[in-house]
């Protein structure tokens, strides 16, 4: 680590730190602001996903090694953290700090679009479905229905072991497109309860088309679920990356993710155990922030589910 | 209730089967052959031919899938291609390995996490709740697989109190049984089941911290301490007893994890389980065995949500009258 990387990592910390503040201020004209905040780890949540995020970004910044670079393959393997190597070395005697930095990019990548993928997937089918009941919504219940009887993990297994190394951007995909059950029948549910309500028929009786009532009445008033689901279902893609990457089916080495780095430490458990520990950490620490950011959103967004 | 439970049956029944048949196809349109990767080939093309005929996957697909289809029928769920035995046999031996260690943990799970929870609702917003409240989001949010690795290594590798790996004493325990083979079966139980365990447990006591609260707000709970019923009463009688009700559900959920749910501790730990036998399948393209994991289970996972819905209208008298509406 140099020095500049070593200011590049307090001002990231900083930063985080300001980010919280400024959304503090920001929210705090609106109840649902004031209510998200008084969420006990609601703060640190926000400020743990602000600095991953910040590393991710700046991570040329941050560190002052290359993530694939070999440093010195006879002398610097697995060594333990140190002033030089912040979080030590893996076994091909790459810095591991350098790379959790840009494994962030990549896991954190991972679960964000492969949730959009989910949610949009899963908003849709719940829309359609609870808005035009009947044959639609059983036909496409009765699909929701199969795919949570799917064994998910094996689903992704077959598909990945199958076709092979699939390439970044498909793996998103296959993550995406087996995690939107769940959400559909949460926001069919929703649907259901919003279109009886006066707005709705309002609208219909102005010759609103059904994908205007969808998209401007029906899903703005059903949206609180939607996004409370969306953070805490990046975590379970944040997780779902790891265990694929760990059977090594995941994202592909030599780019680091965080999975793909505890598979590399894995075998080295008993005399490195650092290049285990701290990936697994970095997991954990963003999927606990999602976690804790997530229950402040639904005290937030829906008080009637305070107790969560 | 009745034409309600044969409608959920059949249902579920049909679930199962559209599984079934979409892994079959999901199986046959991968590029790559049983056992050779998806760009490896046979130099002999005759030899290739003779290996497809005897694994019986020469002939068109719907034809294999009428067999195949027909066999399960019978019961019989083919024979596997890697391990040279009838799936039906592989299973027998993984099942009850997975069984036990899926046993262990979900017994670790709710007896810590229905503790955890209501001890948590009982003492709410004070410190007890928040240290807990943070220790179980920590645990809940951790990878599963990377816990067990870090268990491993505490107290596997540097403690040494538990073994690092295996199900039994390898050389005395398979051919004798005795009071120490079944402590050395409990020995190396310990550490997968309390990995799962523990895990499983920190979600289990934040649903039921927040079921309890739920609860604590209605009605009935008011009506009972303005009774004058003793705190204990109210809680044990009142608040848990209703609160038990959304618990049913999580069991519910919980019940396909019996078997599939521990495929990466199994790996880890060396559990000769189905987790393993069916993540091993499909990495060598074991279509049989693959297909009867898939079968059991996408079974399990209908099974579970079905004796949930039961017992829910068995223990909740209102959804019994609006069902049967």
């Amino acid at each position: 680590m140099t020095l500049q990387a070593w200011f590049a990592l307090l001002a990231a910390l900083a930063l985080a730190a300001w980010a919280v503040g400024a959304l503090r201020r920001r929210t705090a004209r609106h109840e649902a602001g004031r209510r998200f905040f008084r969420h006990p780890t609601a703060a640190w949540g926000i400020g743990i996903l602000a600095f991953f995020a910040i590393v991710a970004v700046a991570a040329p910044l941050v560190t002052s090694f290359d993530p694939r670079q070999q440093l010195d393959i006879v002398r610097l393997k697995n060594q333990p953290p140190s002033w030089s190597y912040i979080l030590g070395t893996d076994l091909y005697s790459r810095d591991l700090w350098t790379r959790v930095a840009y494994g962030a990019r990549i896991s954190l990548m991972v679960g964000a679009l492969g949730m959009l993928v989910a949610v949009t997937l899963g908003t849709l089918v719940g829309a359609v479905a609870g808005y035009y009941r009947r044959w639609v919504d059983a036909v496409l219940m009765r699909g929701v229905d199969v795919g949570l009887a799917l064994p998910r993990i094996f689903v992704l297994l077959i598909a990945i072991a199958l076709f092979g190394r699939l390439p970044l951007a498909l793996l998103v995909l296959v993550i995406g497109f087996t995690s939107w059950f769940g959400t559909s029948r949460l926001v069919r549910a929703e649907v259901l309860s919003v279109r009886e309500r006066d707005f709705v028929a309002a609208a219909r009786a102005v010759g609103a088309g059904a994908a205007r009532v969808i998209f401007r009445h029906v899903l703005p008033n059903a949206a609180a679920p939607i996004i409370v689901s969306a953070a805490l279902g990046i975590g379970n893609v944040l997780l779902l990356e790891a265990a694929l990457s760990f059977l090594g089916i995941g994202v592909p080495p030599p780019a680091p993710s965080w999975g793909n780095m505890i598979a590399d430490g894995a075998p080295y458990l008993a005399t490195a155990p650092w290049t285990t520990l701290f990936p697994g950490l970095a997991i954990a620490l963003v999927v606990m922030a999602l976690n804790a950011v997530g229950d402040a959103l639904r005290d937030a967004l829906d008080p009637r589910q305070e107790a969560m | 209730m009745t034409a309600w439970l044969v409608r959920r049956v059949a249902a579920s029944v049909a679930i199962v089967f559209v599984v079934v048949t979409l892994t079959f196809i999901l199986m046959d349109l991968a590029p790559g052959k049983p056992m050779l990767g998806p760009t490896e080939r046979l130099a002999d093309p005759e030899a290739e031919a003779e290996l497809r005929r005897q694994f019986g996957l020469d002939g068109p697909l719907g034809v294999r899938y009428v067999s195949y289809l027909r066999q399960l029928a019978r019961g019989n769920l083919g024979a596997s291609f890697g391990l040279r035995r009838p799936v039906a046999d592989a299973l027998a031996e993984a099942i009850p390995n997975t069984l036990l260690l899926a046993g262990a943990a979900l017994l670790i799970d709710f007896l810590i996490g229905l503790g955890l929870g209501v001890y948590q609702a009982l003492r709410v917003h004070r410190l007890p709740d928040v240290a807990l409240g943070n220790v179980t989001l920590f645990l809940y949010s951790v990878p599963t697989f990377w816990l067990g690795l870090i268990l491993l290594l505490v107290f596997g590798a540097w403690l040494r109190w538990f073994p690092v790996g295996g199900m039994s004493d390898p050389v005395l325990c398979p051919t004798v049984s005795s009071f120490y083979c079944t402590m050395d079966r409990l020995w190396h139980l310990a550490l997968p089941a309390l990995t799962l365990g523990i895990v499983g447990a920190a979600g289990t006591a934040r649903f039921q911290r927040a079921a309890m609260l739920e609860v604590a707000g209605q009605d009935y709970v008011r009506t009972a301490r303005a009774k004058g019923a003793s705190e204990r009463r109210v809680v044990l009688r009142h608040q848990l007893r209703n609160a038990l009700l959304s618990f049913i559900t999580l069991f519910g959920l919980a019940f396909p994890f019996l078997l599939t749910g521990a495929v990466l501790i199994e790996t880890i730990f060396a559990w000769p389980g189905m987790g393993r036998l069916a993540t091993d399948a499909i990495l060598r393209r074991d279509f049989p065995v693959v297909n009867a994991a898939v079968l059991l289970a996408s079974t399990l996972v209908v099974t579970g949500s079905l004796l949930a819905d039961v017992l829910l209208a068995v223990a909740d008298p209102r959804l019994r009258v609006r069902d049967l509406a």
